[in-house]
């Protein structure tokens, strides 16, 4: 008969075990996860580098710089703020980081004594600044861990339309880049306006050398309204890819830990289980010798009988 | 001959030669591509691209697409690019359905307009 205390061990050491099976599980879906959300930031690249090119091609074709996403102004009245999240937890410091510098931002929007606007991505992101009484202008919930084109281009819509008509001056894009399966980092980037077409094609980095005299239809510049929209998409699509991609990459690493964590758990406490069982049986026999110590005459000790229930015991 | 790249936001959906390509741009007409044509850039209109090689063709569903040549290279990069065999002709026809659902209840709809004009590209596409 187990002691109390071995058996409640038991029970721990059980409890533990289904907890690291399941971390378990969720750190192999996160790995197989994080290579699909890379293959698809990869496989999205060729569109954004095109669509850079062709603005390149553009300001060298002589397009005017007028266009009203290009509009810098000096006195922001208005920030918005995009924070990339994810709707689901268990994924160690992911969120936290993100949340942190976007309301880091918008207290830097507030002292410089402008306004805010929140456009959040993800359930935690949501939960967050919802329970702190921030105002959020835009939440988008179930597309974090796998977006697609048409994710990207309902939330650059709403951002763009912030911008062009609802007194927004700036907009900052929070989220988590993804350099490496190692590294991951919190980034902070400036979303519109759009800097100049001319600065767009030096840091797309094409063969600028290359100034054909370009014949465009219908105009340079309609070519660039229709282009730029598309241009934030793609910019916000391929910003979207690499924070799905470092949230699996951030599950992974912290289900691993609780994984690891959960052996130790469970090493420690088998030898602590061992140990009380052992106390048990060594108490067990101290008191079938006293026992029999004492029912017997001193010099009549049934030593074949008192093997038998030591024996007996400690199978137990 | 030409290098062709379709490009979509997800992905590259074809990549290789072409003797020549065929698209419609937002001015309305189609305008065909040949080596040593001029550069070129157009937006293009909701419709279909021809990519010709010598050995038969591949068309492609367009939706906000923009067309660049540079001497021999042709790059098509939209919103929604798809060949024919990619096409779910069961879906298109449902969204057909639901546009003109729409249309029928709200003639100046300009999202189930735009929604009726993928429908029929992608349908025409799948069917030539």
């Amino acid at each position: 008969m187990p002691g109390a205390k071995e058996r409640e061990l038991k029970r721990r050491i059980a409890s533990v075990q289904s907890t690291k099976k399941i971390t378990r599980a969720m750190e192999l879906i996160a790995a197989t996860r994080v290579v699909k959300a890379v293959q698809r930031a990869n496989a999205a690249r060729p569109y954004a580098r095109h669509i850079t090119a062709v603005i390149e091609n553009l300001a060298a074709g002589g397009a005017s710089s007028d266009h009203p996403l290009l509009r810098d102004v000096e006195n922001v009245s208005r920030t918005a703020v995009i924070a990339l999240t994810s709707d689901r937890g268990l994924a160690g410091a992911y969120n936290a980081g993100v949340i942190r510098a976007a309301e880091k931002e918008v207290m830097a929007a507030q002292s410089a004594g402008g306004d805010y606007s929140l456009v959040l991505v993800g359930k935690k992101a949501s939960d967050y600044f919802r329970f702190r009484g921030y105002h959020i202008d835009a939440e988008y919930k179930g597309m974090s861990d796998k977006p697609t084109y048409e994710d990207a281009r309902e939330v650059a819509e709403a951002v763009v339309a912030q911008f062009e008509s609802a007194g927004v001056d700036r907009v900052e894009l929070v989220y988590t880049e993804f350099i490496t399966m190692g590294t991951q980092r919190v980034t902070v980037r400036r979303y519109l306006p759009l800097s100049a077409t001319k600065t767009m094609a030096e840091a797309g980095g094409g063969d600028a050398a290359q100034l054909a005299s370009f014949e465009f239809e219908p105009s340079a510049d309609s070519v660039l309204e229709s282009l730029l929209p598309r241009y934030c998409e793609s910019r916000l699509f391929s910003a979207m890819l690499e924070a799905a991609a470092s949230e699996h990459a951030s599950r992974q690493r912290a289900m691993k830990a609780a994984t690891d964590a959960a052996e130790d758990l469970i090493h420690n406490l088998t030898r602590e289980m061992n140990q009380a069982r052992q106390d048990g049986i060594t108490t067990e026999i101290m008191e079938i010798v006293g026992g029999a110590e004492a029912l017997s005459d001193d010099d009549d000790v049934d030593f074949a009988q008192l093997l038998e229930q030591t024996q007996e015991a400690s199978s137990r | 001959m030409l290098q062709v790249e379709v490009v979509s936001p997800e992905a590259i959906r074809y990549s290789g030669e072409a003797t020549m390509v065929v698209a419609r741009t937002v001015e309305g007409g189609d305008i065909a591509f040949q080596t040593g044509h001029v550069p070129f850039l157009g937006v293009l209109q909701i419709h279909q691209a021809k990519v010709i090689r010598p050995d038969g063709e591949d068309r492609f569903a367009l939706h906000r697409g923009f067309i660049e040549v540079t001497g021999e290279r042709v790059t098509i990069l939209s919103d929604m690019a798809e060949a024919a065999d990619e096409i779910d002709v069961a879906r298109a026809e449902a969204a057909k359905q639901r546009a003109v659902d729409a249309l029928a209840a709200d003639e100046s709809d300009p999202v189930a307009a735009q929604a009726l004009e993928r429908a029929n590209i992608r349908l025409a596409v799948a069917s030539a």
